[in-house]
């Protein structure tokens, strides 16, 4: 099993490295870093703008392929992703948006995916009811719905309520109030608070394409011969579609989970920039907004690792619920 | 006598033998089981409504995009403007219109572009085989692995500043992948069926093949995807033109109207909520008619199945 996971891993790290090769090439052709010069008035001689983009690393007069190297050489020999057209280290500004990107993308997932399976599960079960009809067609609401539109809808409804009740109970501007003084409890709470609604469109998100593909792999394990073995044996109808059925079916959920995760890292993204959070979505956005190749670099590489994480849990995953691969 | 006798034999007969219907085409088949469900009728009665309101609607409107109601700025929803105005009084009915033309044709034009698109490469991947093949397919993993929405927006300097034409035909561009795979599956499992080796034999060229007898057998497949691509293609033009990646004004797509809206989206609902509810209403129904169409197609898939 281990002999299993490494080979998979690596496959995976070659996989996001040549990713982030790709998006460092692509951002090269598509992102022009002399632009910034030519709008500034005076408009600075051009030695000293071939100057400025040679020290970054970015200077278009020297062919792709020779800059992706020596990014790839600092990367791997310095562990610097280069600087931001701003001056500051790209892994700095890596290292301290990642925390509430991360926070958001985990947490968010997490509960998407457990309350997915859970729904799932109980809509296969109690098929056709009314109460598995209302979660399907819930989720096809969801699936229409782009995922700003889910955020800026819940900051309306949040704002209703607030006014409803008469104080702000719900914040959702940023990712903790500004200038907030305190214990660590107090800011702990802070963050807590301005989490909630972006990790509930993060969770919507999830918990609906996740309920869908549970649902459906359920049904195919529901109708199973061994199911209906096990209940002839004299197992308990809860316990043998929890042993049997729910256990089976979690199996292609593993490689769902990894193939939905570059969706919801993107959702995550739009979800930072809507709820103006200062993560790594936004990060991204503004880099490209600003010609910046070394951030744009920096942020693909960042969504490559987390790529290359998910995808190789997703395969512990399945080794550890299908005893076939483990051999 | 003997002459009625005979008469009533051929007339007993006849009536036994009931007249054998017509056998159902396959069309035919999936045609009667698509009247029979409900969720394919409520999703076309919205689609075909919304695609007419969008194109008829604009001329029994008093105002247009362009109007300015200086006494009326920034008013909610009245029988005056029936959507409200925005802070400069525009029309927020006359601009969601507008901008609902403008994501129906994106989306209708770039969905089953896509579609084309995953046909031809997956087609070409599964039937060609070898190099071909390996190279196709590290494209597509390589595409999936940077979401789709961040390839949109890092290449989207590129096509700043042309039309929304090109736009329509960048977001085909970035949509076939997930579909090339299965389509790439289904061409490895048709090419050493008879019919294609026939062919094959019979000396017609690779391409003849895969558009003559390859594609067409995926055809129910490619029809639930071109349907289904079209929601995922409006929510791609939506996604982009928010974020300022998309349509550019002064074009209006929903996107840019929700773009707008958003900045007062708290204060003043309606600059928000009625262009949103528009677009939900309009992919929650192609979606149900998607998803009726996959069950009739195959009945052994979906939420109707046993």
């Amino acid at each position: 099993m281990t002999v299993y996971i490494i080979r998979r891993f690596l496959n995976y790290a070659v996989l996001s490295l040549i990713a982030t090769c790709m998006a460092y090439i692509l951002a090269s052709i598509a992102l022009d870093p002399a632009a910034r010069f030519y709008g500034m008035n005076p408009r600075p001689p051009q030695s000293s703008i071939d100057a400025s983009l040679d020290a970054m690393g970015v200077n278009p007069d020297v062919p792709i392929l020779v800059r992706l190297w020596h990014w790839l050489t600092n990367l791997f020999t310095q562990f610097s992703l280069g600087t931001t057209v701003g001056g500051s280290q790209v892994t700095a500004e890596i290292a301290a948006r990642s925390g509430a990107s991360l926070r958001l993308l985990l947490i968010g997932s997490i509960i998407g995916a457990i309350l997915g399976v859970l729904l799932g599960v109980w809509g296969a079960v109690r098929q056709y009811r009314t109460s598995d009809q209302i979660v399907t067609y819930a989720s096809y609401i969801v699936f229409a719905t782009p995922t700003f539109v889910i955020g800026v809808l819940l900051m309306i409804l949040a704002t209703q309520f607030n006014n409803l009740v008469g104080s702000q109970v719900i914040t959702f501007t940023g990712e903790y109030t500004a200038g907030i003084t305190g214990n660590w409890w107090v800011l702990a709470w802070d963050r807590a608070v301005h989490l909630f609604l972006p990790t509930l469109a993060l969770v919507l998100i999830g918990a609906a394409s996740f309920s869908r593909y549970q649902r459906s792999v359920m049904l195919d394990v529901l109708g199973a011969d061994y199911i209906r073995t096990a209940r002839s044996k004299g197992l308990p109808r809860t316990k043998a579609l929890i042993r049997h059925g729910v256990r089976l079916a979690l199996i292609p959920m593993s490689t769902f989970f990894a193939y939905s995760f570059g969706t919801l890292i993107a959702g995550s993204a739009m979800l930072e920039i809507v709820f103006s959070w200062r993560g790594m979505g936004q990060f991204q956005i503004e880099a490209i907004q600003k010609n910046d190749i070394n951030a744009v670099a920096g942020a693909a590489l960042f969504v490559a690792v987390l790529y290359l994480i998910a995808s190789t849990l997703s395969e512990v995953l399945y080794a550890a619920l299908d005893p076939r691969v483990r051999s | 006598m003997a002459v009625m006798q005979e008469k009533a034999i051929e007339e007993s007969l006849e009536t036994d033998i009931p007249k054998a219907r017509k056998p159902l085409s396959r069309a035919g088949l999936v045609w009667a089981r698509l009247k029979k469900m409900p969720r394919f009728w409520i999703g076309i009665t919205i689609v075909v409504a919304v695609i007419l309101w969008a194109f008829v609607g604009p001329l029994l409107y008093p105002w247009s995009i362009t109007d300015r109601d200086p006494l009326n700025m920034g008013m909610g929803p009245t029988m005056l403007h029936w959507f409200g105005t925005n802070s400069i009084g525009q029309d927020i009915y006359a601009q969601t219109l507008a901008g609902l033309q403008k994501s129906l044709i994106i989306g209708l034009v770039a969905g089953p572009t896509a579609t084309v698109i995953a046909a031809l490469v997956g087609s070409t991947a599964g039937y060609v085989g070898g190099w071909v093949d390996r190279i196709i397919q590290w494209v597509i993993l390589l595409l999936l692995v940077i979401p789709a929405f961040f390839l949109f927006i890092l290449l989207s300097p590129l096509i700043k500043g042309l039309s929304w034409v090109v736009l329509m035909f960048y977001i085909a561009l970035f949509s076939w992948m997930i579909m090339a795979q299965v389509v790439r599956s289904q061409t490895r499992s048709l090419r050493n069926r008879d019919f294609v080796r026939a062919a094959r034999y019979m000396g017609e060229p690779t391409h003849t093949i895969l558009t003559r007898h390859i594609i067409p057998n995926m055809a129910s497949l490619l029809i639930i995807d071109a349907t289904l691509g079209v929601v995922s293609a409006i929510m791609a033009e939506t996604s982009l033109s928010y974020f300022g990646f998309g349509i550019q004004k002064p074009d209006v797509s929903l996107g840019t109207l929700l773009s707008d809206g958003t900045a007062a989206a708290v204060t003043r609902p309606w600059l928000f909520v009625f262009p949103a509810f528009v677009l939900i209403i309009l992919l929650f129904a192609i979606s149900l008619v998607g998803d009726a169409l996959r069950d009739a197609i195959d009945p052994t898939s979906g939420m109707n199945r046993d």
